[in-house]
């Protein structure tokens, strides 16, 4: 069986600076790998490749079979891709339930005439999108607090809508960029936990950004690591731990057994 | 050949004065990553200090002959009259916001524009009446080449805007100060980490963009002393075409805005005396479009990536 | 909810503007006068201007400074067709009277066009400035303005002569609208009940949007522009339509200025100087609300006559309160919220429920 996302030999350089080279990366439907490495190493560089958001010097991306270099990043999504941000991006100054609802439209066709009529159409495309939105929230466990504008939120749970936002788009394959980035070890449980339900439950496919060890030893079924653009190491978490490259990158961080 | 001449001179004349008001354009840009719109401003600022100046010191009267020196003490009072403005404008208006989104300086930048152009109409500053700079050089023609006259007014002032661009250049590429400018423009809080004060050098920026404007106000009131009130719609074209130069050029890059200066000095001058004189303005906009078309970050500029 | 229902409320909003206008054209014109008619035709029409440019401005978050332009541009092509429509139809350029009449349908025919030659000269400006960074929609918005003023300017005179109209070509008609002295002479057709009208289409179209799927997508843009991306909103596309749309608006504002009583069709009265007015309309009012920008629409055409004597103050008054008003408060006065969803507005209704 081929992998959903098929990525080969894909290289960036920026001004002169090769910020990453030959990054491959076969990723089996159903599967969570990990993408780790010490920071500037270009990790969210490739989720940038991945998504539009750059265009690759070299190589290719292929999502189902779906050549992706060169499309711009609204279509990326629209073919099946989503993906969250390092430094969080919601909508702001918009409510929780709006900051899902927009990622539930990706699909319609936005008719103006339709929306200015208020066609009947219209209406219940609206309440369609309104109750997929509110499951997502339900999934996520905002819905008590849809009302609330995003920003005004605690930190865990935006990035846990940035999450559900995401999802929202009924991706084939997410792309996760350091979701646990500031969370306390609870929370960081709740969050493993979650991931794997977005797995197991949902058929999603996740790639992973991560720093925590802990995590990324504890779910991920592969995981690729890079050092400054170069992928130094590629294998299952118990061989990764003990790679000599791995651990002289990081610079003698010790590398935490999966808990 | 006489008519190619002219024009080239003519197209000179004018782009070394687009070119010095697009210099504060682009060095702001790349310090603070935002179009100054009250720029312009400070450069009609600069003409009428330059007429207020030279009518208190009595060169209006007629048949008053000013020294030469005359000319540069106001040249220099125009500029530090500005530079002050600059400073000021900076200080009050941008610095609260330097964290702020960029639309909000933008409209900002917009509201201080708004608030010199109508303030300067007032009475008790400006007037509303166009008013005739006196001249501060006497009229006399140098010579002539291949029929063209060469006035010594056009002679000063090409010669005073080149000069001036010149120790811009020598500033900015050959001192400590230059160096710490373009670090800030470069990554304001790598630059602070480097021990250089961000906000002295920024500061100094504005200053800096506001005495060139003030000095293009003061050579473009020595060419063309019938001034409009400071509202009038050719100030903003003026400002507007020194943008375009500066956006050509390559915005942030300071050879760029001399380069494109120069180049739309020529563009408009020769597209005024080959087509149509008309529509000069047009001629302008027109390359903005396929600039921004073609090649957004402009001749000399580089594109640069926002971080994701 | 029932079918019938769904159409009721969508029906609703519409016919109760439109029977407001009915209202304000046959009892407000007579009661309160011919000056204070002008003034609320005023309003109207900075409304519509005020509400289509915060669809640019504060739902896609873009900064167009060049709204004038395609009032202009409706102004114009409006007034050319009524003008000279009105000779070759009627054989002079009187308003026709009545209800309707083949006059009215001039004008409105006139103002439809207006508005399908501004969004399309929406289109254009629009399309290669938005593929841009904002900044820049600014600059090519300003001098989109001035271009227009410029080529206005060199239009050749109005030609006031039937006979000499019915000989012209459509070319020269559509190239004779007065240069710089300006299109006067153009009849009186907008009243109250056609400002409001249209202020009603606007409304409607505005709430509309703003309240639904697309006009959510205009706002995520407005918030985060590439995580609108990253989840499937054509920025571009979408911005491009919020611009088109904007410059249909104010050409139809354009339509109405120009068939008022007391207002001419001259360059300089819808340049740059127009432009900021209605910026400061949708900044102050708060960008993205459309209450917000029907408020400020209201205050901000109300205050120079109340201020008549110090009208020289006006502008750096208000150029002042823009920049205090970006360091205090710079969402504006209503922000994203309308009228209703702001908490002082909330806490009163629960007081008097209570």
């Amino acid at each position: 069986m081929s992998p959903i996302l098929e990525v080969k030999d894909l290289a960036i350089s920026f001004g002169g600076l090769k910020a990453v080279s030959d990054f491959n990366l076969a990723l089996p439907e159903g599967g969570l790998y990990g993408l780790i490495g010490p920071n500037g190493a270009g990790k969210t560089t490739v989720f940038n490749m991945l998504t539009g958001v750059y265009r690759p010097g070299a190589g290719t991306i292929r999502l189902d079979g779906r050549d992706l270099v060169g499309l711009k990043p609204h279509r990326i999504a629209l073919a099946g891709m989503s993906r969250t941000f390092q430094n969080i991006r919601l909508f702001g100054d918009l409510s929780v339930f709006d900051n899902v609802r927009i990622a539930c439209h990706l699909r319609c066709r936005h008719a103006m005439l339709p929306t200015f009529l208020r066609t009947p159409a219209h209406v219940a495309e609206e309440a369609g999108i309104a109750e997929r939105a509110m499951r997502w929230l339900a999934l996520f466990d905002l819905a008590d607090r849809r009302d609330e504008v995003a920003r005004s939120l605690p930190y865990g749970d935006q990035r846990r809508l940035e999450i559900a936002r995401a999802l929202a788009t009924e991706p084939k394959v997410v792309l996760l960029d350091e979701p646990a980035a500031g969370m306390n070890p609870k929370e960081t449980g709740a969050l493993a936990a979650l991931i794997r339900r977005l797995r197991d439950e949902f058929g999603v496919t996740i790639l992973l950004i991560e720093h925590d060890m802990g995590l990324v030893m504890d779910i991920c079924d592969r995981i690729t690591v890079l050092d400054y653009g170069v992928t130094i190491a590629d294998g299952i978490p118990g061989e990764i731990q003990k790679n000599p490259r791995v651990i002289e990158a990081y610079l003698g961080e010790p590398t935490e057994a999966a808990s | 050949m006489t008519k190619f001449l002219q024009t080239l001179m003519d197209g000179v004349a004018v782009g070394s004065l687009y070119a010095l008001i697009a210099l504060g354009y682009t060095m702001v840009y790349g310090t603070l990553q935002f179009i100054n719109f009250a720029h312009s401003d400070v450069f009609v600022l600069g003409a009428w200090i330059s007429y207020t100046l030279a009518v208190g010191l009595g060169y209006a009267a007629a048949g008053a002959h000013p020294p030469l020196a005359a000319g540069l003490l106001i040249l220099v009072g125009a500029m530090a009259f500005c530079g002050a403005a600059g400073f000021t404008i900076e200080r009050l208006a941008y610095r609260p916001l330097r964290k702020a989104p960029r639309l909000n300086v933008l409209i900002t930048a917009i509201g201080v524009s708004l608030f010199l152009q109508n303030v300067g109409q007032l009475k008790w500053f400006f007037g509303t009446q166009p008013q005739r700079m006196p001249s501060l050089i006497e009229d006399t023609i140098l010579g002539r080449i291949a029929g063209v006259q060469l006035h010594l007014v056009d002679m000063v002032g090409a010669g005073l805007a080149f000069l001036l661009m010149l120790l811009l250049e020598w500033l900015i590429f050959r001192t400590r100060l230059g160096r710490a400018m373009r670090a800030v423009s470069h990554d304001t809080n790598v630059a602070a980490l480097m021990g250089i004060n961000v906000d002295a050098v920024i500061s100094f920026t504005f200053v800096l963009g506001s005495s060139l404007a003030a000095a293009a106000g003061f050579l473009y009131a020595m060419k063309y002393p019938g001034l409009n009130q400071p509202a009038h719609a050719t100030w903003v074209l003026l400002g507007l075409k020194a943008f375009v130069a500066a956006v050509i050029g390559g915005i942030g890059n300071v050879r760029g805005a001399m380069l494109g200066g120069v180049l739309i000095g020529m563009i408009e001058l020769f597209g005024a005396a080959y087509l149509s004189p008309h529509l000069r303005d047009i001629y302008v906009f027109s390359i903005l479009i396929l600039v921004l078309l073609v090649r957004p970050s402009g001749i000399l500029g580089k594109a640069v990536a926002e971080k994701v | 909810m029932g079918a019938a229902r769904t159409a009721a409320r969508s029906v609703f909003p519409v016919v109760l503007g439109v029977l407001l206008a009915v209202a304000m054209q046959l009892a407000a014109g007579p009661l309160i006068g011919p000056f204070a008619a002008k003034l609320l035709m005023d309003i109207g029409i900075n409304v519509i201007l005020a509400v289509s440019l915060n669809l640019v401005n504060g739902f896609t978050g873009q900064f167009s400074i060049g709204h004038a332009g395609f009032m202009a541009v409706g102004g114009y092509v409006a007034g050319a067709i009524t003008f000279y429509g009105s000779f070759l139809l009627f054989g002079n350029v009187q308003v026709v009277p009545g209800w309707l009449s083949k006059g009215d349908v001039l004008f409105v025919g006139g103002c439809l066009a207006g508005a399908l030659v501004a969004a399309a000269a929406g289109w254009i400006v629009g399309l290669p400035s938005l593929r841009l960074r904002g900044d820049y929609l600014a600059i090519v918005t300003l001098g989109f303005g001035e271009i227009l003023r410029v080529l206005m300017q060199r239009t050749g005179d109005v030609i006031s002569n039937v006979e000499e109209v019915r000989h012209a070509s459509a070319g020269t008609l559509m190239t004779s609208l007065g240069g710089s002295l300006g299109f006067s002479g153009l009849p009186y057709y907008t009243d109250l009940f056609w400002v409001y009208a249209f202020v009603t289409v606007t409304l409607v179209v505005a709430f509309r949007l703003k309240f639904s799927s697309l006009g959510r997508a205009f706002l995520s843009i407005r918030e985060n522009e590439i995580a609108a991306e990253a989840v499937g909103v054509d920025t571009t596309k979408l911005k491009v339509r919020a611009f088109v749309l904007a410059a249909g608006f104010a050409g139809i504002a354009g339509g109405l200025f120009a068939h008022e009583v007391g207002t001419s069709l001259n360059p300089r009265e819808l340049g740059f100087q127009k432009s900021f007015d209605v910026v400061i309309m949708v900044v102050l009012g708060g960008m993205g609300s459309v209450s917000g920008a029907v408020l400020a629409a209201i205050v901000l055409t109300l205050l120079p006559e109340a201020l008549r004597s110090f009208s020289e103050f006006r502008m750096p008054i208000y150029a002042l309160a823009l920049i205090l008003m970006m360091i205090l408060r710079p969402q504006g006065l209503l922000g994203l919220k309308e009228i209703w969803e702001m908490p002082w507005f909330k806490r009163r209704r629960g007081k008097a429920a209570a």
